[in-house]
């Protein structure tokens, strides 16, 4: 099975890496992620179900963004990076410790 | 009951509470992430915070305990096109509102680029109002300091809640009587100086920064309009065309009293192209009978040197018409408990302050 990671800014949702997936090609492994992790669907992906503008991922290195297709080919020994990208966006703090707010996802 | 201040910020959201003679810090959360839009649900107690996350979209988390613990919620999302279609998505959740009182755990969210949503379970799902998307005058809406068009008012007419009022940035004001089945622009006698004069009533063009509507006598409305100030007296028949308030009628915010549709407070600045207080001199505009005549208030406020901006959502008054808060880009927080007539500035620094709310805990 592929082996996806998470830049850390959703470490919250994603506490323990890397995730494996199955699935031949991106769209598909995203989609055993989101079985596994589903509040994590509307981080990565936006309203139309496209990878956010500012969220990239590479499967074996190859750079996937906003304007990419999600039906590139994922291998069983694939390793797929799900990053922010740097051209914009806001930070996010990695964790919330009880001091800034008690924060849980339903 | 105590009274507090809901503050959403650059980076986090603050929940102020009443000390000595003025307020401090009482609670924070999400610090870091921005939070453009909160709501506290009278209702049922709900702590609602809207978040921004750049990289990773608007967010919605709700409250039961008042800011102690937060569960995340849905966010509004834009119904999936047609294949090959392209399609929208959530930039940025603007505003949220209760509905009316007999409609408990529905809410109104006001977004970027330009939909008004609707939930009824408390935001666990969201459904975009299509009668208002369709409008065919959305066609001519555009950005107004963002890339897309966006609703950031929505008032919930305490005399109907079905009879509802949007405020767009650049959409003009909008009006349904029937819970949002269909809408009729309400902008006659508003004008844009950014237009071509030929254009300049267009009413789908209207930029209108913030509306708000007297809820003791809701037939009165204001507006803090992109080329001045606009009040109705006329149930959103016809917009009078405010010309003097003080130094400026540029601004963003703009508060009317609860009960007194002739007093409404404003937040000056030159106009658009340097939007900072008139010779860096930051002051509160008030008018008690209607626009004929302003007051400048600036006890307490600084006198030099201040680039405060006060956004839309920055600047709130209570239910009893006499305490005032207002928030600035530069993290300042002033209150005031005499009507506006002085201030006194939070001794904490916030980040950049994008809404100010009163509620009681």
């Amino acid at each position: 099975m592929a082996r996806m990671f998470f830049t850390q800014h959703l470490r919250r949702l994603v506490p323990h890496e890397p995730v494996e997936v199955a699935g031949a090609t991106l769209r598909e492994a995203l989609d055993d992620l989101f079985r596994q992790l589903p509040a994590l669907r509307s981080y990565v992906l936006d309203d139309q179900g496209r990878l956010r503008q500012h969220v990239c991922a590479f499967v074996d290195d190859e750079r996937i963004d906003f304007s990419g297709t999600l039906d590139c080919k994922v291998g069983p020994e694939s390793e797929i990076y799900v990053m922010q990208a740097l051209s914009g966006g806001k930070t996010w703090p990695i964790a919330l410790s009880p001091e800034q707010g008690k924060v849980c996802s339903s | 009951m105590a009274n507090r201040i809901i503050a959403g910020t650059r980076k986090g959201l603050f929940i102020l509470k009443p000390e000595g003679k003025g307020w401090t810090v009482e609670r924070a959360a999400f610090l870091g992430s921005p939070v453009p839009a909160v709501l506290h649900d009278k209702r049922d107690g709900t702590l609602y915070a809207a978040l921004d996350l750049g990289h990773f979209g608007g967010k919605l988390h709700r409250s039961d305990d008042f800011g102690e613990t937060w569960q995340e919620a849905a966010a509004p999302a834009y119904p999936k096109a047609e294949e090959g279609e392209g399609g929208d998505s959530l930039k940025l959740l603007w505003t949220l509102e209760a509905g009316g009182p007999g409609q408990k755990g529905m809410l109104w969210a006001g977004t970027i680029p330009g939909g008004l949503f609707v939930s009824h379970d408390r935001g666990e799902t969201w459904a975009l109002n299509e009668p208002l998307w369709s409008v065919p005058e959305r066609a001519r809406w555009f950005g107004g300091g963002y890339d897309k068009p966006g609703i950031h008012s929505v008032l919930v007419d305490p005399r109907d809640e079905n009879r509802i009022t949007v405020g767009v940035s650049c959409g003009g004001v909008w009006l349904t009587g029937d819970g949002g089945k269909s809408w009729e622009i309400r902008t006659k006698g508003m004008s844009a100086a950014y237009m071509p004069p030929e254009l300049a009533g267009d009413g789908a063009i209207q930029d209108p920064h913030r509306v708000v509507q007297c809820p003791g006598k809701p037939e009165g409305y204001w507006i803090q309009h992109h080329g001045g100030i606009f009040r109705s007296t006329d149930d959103l028949g016809s917009w009078q065309d405010i010309p003097s308030m003080g130094p400026s009628i540029f601004g963003f915010a703009v508060a009317v009293h609860p009960r007194d549709p002739d007093t409404a407070w404003f937040a000056p600045a030159i106009k658009d192209e340097f939007r900072y207080p008139v010779n860096g001199k930051f002051v509160v505009t008030r008018t008690r009978d209607g626009g004929r005549t302003a007051e400048v208030l600036d006890k307490g406020l600084p006198q030099a040197s201040s680039y405060d901006l006060v956004y839309r959502h920055g600047l709130d008054v209570d239910e009893t018409g006499d305490v005032l808060a207002m928030g600035s880009t530069s993290g300042g927080v002033w209150t005031s408990a005499d009507a506006g007539d002085s201030w006194t500035l939070l001794p904490d620094r916030l980040p950049p302050v994008y809404a100010v709310k009163f509620t009681t805990a």
